[in-house]
């Protein structure tokens, strides 16, 4: 597919706009800079509670800096820049007051390639609690949070063993269910699957299908099949513009704008 | 192989040539040559060192018991006053060492956190680079700057300071196994992967709980090895505490009084010509001995550390 240049005053699409009532995430005319480099252009994104949304597009248009903004994970990156708002349950992130410490402890992240830390796999899954001086039954959040990313089966015999001994498949769960057990009320996934083989991955998308209805998920993915079997909407980017928005069955069947159609059926062949 | 395969092979240009095949196989014996010139080095020192050791323990003046338990190290006096007790050769080695340890520990990690951690890579290099010169500074520079610098200033500062004394030559031991300490451990700690790190932002800890709590544990192993690698060297860094620490073997624990090293003593007694085959030039030996023997034990230490305790990632 040829990169083509989105004209400057783009409007992006919206089908079925979600209300505002119903929104965790709203982000608003949100630009962002690595130094000279602008990464996102004025996207506006309104994601709704207990649903999965999905970043589509081109590899380098932004879906992971876009992920990175809603946990600001971007902070890490000293050269950044970032203009318009985010706001959290109406609270705008990129407030000067806000501490991007907290923000991460309520919205969660599991990463392109899994990365347990070479600690045991409950040391992985109590990391967080302890981190935030959790004074509950340790032992049972462990255990909840492993059941919750649907590993505990696999794991209750292996508690004190390395996390890095798991399979890539199991990993990737123990990532979840550590992102699960700090309690967050979001869980960004940036591509969860790509470094997985394919029962591995039909296993995550199973439970990121479970996990919706006490999470709000926004997934990275660039594997269109996978973004039209677990997510609610699509969001479909293309060189930092986010292009259109919308449900995943819409998006899919009947896209608006030509590109998002262009890129589609490109994939679909 | 038969003719034909032969002929054939060299119609097609694919025959064995003979000038490669000797010149290879010189290579390889040359360089096998290197390697064991160092191996039978080892094994000449090992073999000398054992020698002359056996010897000086063979000697009916000598006991293996005194060797440990005598508080008196007199292997250069007159018979009648003559001790072998290695203890205050170990204990000023250990006093110095622990001196060097106090100071070198905390400033080398300290360093290298902050280097690794939190300074710009600008500010990294150019530390690092007055690191290396630090490193680069040869020791009998630092033992006359410990005896004519460091010591003149404790001395107003520490009451009952001798002129000789491990104090001083600790300390500047620190700074001399600082760069070490820090350089290995900055290395150790750039090594561990990204990805853990963000993991750990991502669960919303802050910069010092990643370092804490991610960082210094992944890098434990690497650590706990500059530890060692700095340790080892202080037991047997040598002109310095000739220099500054004394050459009087004294049984004291006091950080003020003039003593010896295992090493200042070996460089005495090298330095007077003790006829060879005499005791006191084999008692020479037997210290060197003890100070091999406990380096050996620190590097079999260290791999056990390092084993049990070193998170390991890929
Ligand atoms: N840390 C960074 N510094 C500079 N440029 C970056 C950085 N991260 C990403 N970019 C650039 O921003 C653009 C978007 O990257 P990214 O969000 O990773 O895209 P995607 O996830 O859609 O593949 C790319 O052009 C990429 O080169
Ligand atoms: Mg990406």
């Amino acid at each position: 597919m040829a990169s083509q240049a989105v004209p400057k005053d783009h409007v992006t699409v919206r089908t079925d706009p979600i209300p505002a009532g119903e929104a965790v995430v709203t982000l608003e005319n949100l630009s962002l800079w690595y130094g000279d480099f602008q990464a996102l252009h004025d996207v506006s994104l309104t994601v709704p509670k207990n649903q999965v949304t999905a970043l589509i597009g081109a590899s380098g248009c932004g879906k992971s800096t876009l992920l990175r903004c809603v946990n600001r994970m971007n902070d890490l990156v000293p050269s950044v820049r970032v203009e318009g708002q985010l706001s959290y349950e109406g609270v705008n992130l990129y407030d000067g007051a806000v501490d991007p410490v907290e923000v991460r402890r309520r919205v969660g992240m599991v990463f392109q390639k899994p990365n347990p830390f070479p600690k045991s796999v409950y040391e992985n899954v109590a990391f967080g609690p302890r981190l935030h001086g959790y004074a509950g039954d340790m032992d049972a959040l462990v255990e909840k949070s492993l059941k919750g990313a649907a590993l505990w089966d696999e794991v209750q015999d292996k508690l004190k063993q390395s996390g890095l001994g798991l399979s890539g498949g199991q990993q990737q769960r123990l990532c979840i269910a550590r992102a699960m057990a700090t309690d967050p009320d979001v869980i960004l996934m940036d591509e969860p699957t790509s470094a997985l083989d394919p029962i591995a991955t039909d296993r995550i998308e199973e439970l990121i299908h479970e996990i919706k209805k006490d999470y709000t998920v926004i997934i990275v993915t660039h594997n269109m099949q996978q973004a039209g079997r677990v997510s609610d909407r699509t969001a479909f980017m293309h060189l930092g513009v986010l292009i259109e928005e919308g449900p995943t069955e819409q998006i899919f069947t009947n896209p608006q704008h030509e590109m998002t159609e262009r890129y589609i059926s490109g994939r679909f062949g | 192989m038969t003719q034909n395969a032969k002929t054939l092979a060299r119609a097609a240009g694919l025959h064995k040539s003979g000038t490669r095949n000797v010149g290879e196989r010189v290579i390889g014996i040359v360089l096998f040559l290197a390697a064991s010139v160092s191996i039978v080095t080892t094994a000449a020192v090992i073999l000398a060192l054992s020698a002359e050791t056996i010897s000086f323990f063979a000697d009916p003046a000598v006991s293996i018991v005194e060797f440990l338990t005598a508080r008196e190290w007199t292997p250069l006096f007159p018979e009648s006053q003559r001790y072998f007790g290695i203890s205050p050769l170990v204990i000023g080695t250990l006093m110095v060492t622990f001196v060097a340890l106090i100071v070198g520990l905390p400033l080398g990690l300290g360093s290298a956190i902050y280097l690794s951690e939190f300074a710009n890579p600008q500010t990294r290099r150019s530390v690092m680079s007055v690191l290396e010169v630090l490193a680069g500074i040869p020791t009998v520079v630092l033992g006359y700057f410990a005896l004519f610098f460091v010591t003149p200033i404790l001395r107003d500062i520490v009451p009952g300071l001798n002129l000789f004394n491990p104090l001083s030559a600790g300390l500047v031991m620190g700074f001399m196994i600082l760069p070490t300490i820090s350089s290995i451990s900055v290395d150790s700690m750039q090594a561990v992967p990204r990805a853990l790190r963000e993991a750990a932002y991502g669960l919303g800890a802050s910069k010092h709980e990643v370092v804490a709590k991610v960082v210094v544990p992944a890098a434990l192993s690497g650590i706990v090895a500059s530890f060692i690698l700095a340790m080892s060297r202080a037991i047997g860094e040598t002109m310095i505490v000739t220099l500054a620490a004394g050459q009087k073997p004294t049984f004291t624990f006091d950080l003020r009084e003039t003593i010896a090293t295992m090493t200042s003593f070996i460089v005495q007694a090298a330095k007077g010509d003790q006829p060879a085959g005499s005791l006191a030039s084999q008692s020479l030996y037997a210290v060197g001995a003890t100070l091999f023997l406990m380096t050996f034990a620190l590097n079999l230490v260290s791999q056990q550390i390092v084993q049990r305790f070193g998170e390991r990632y890929e």
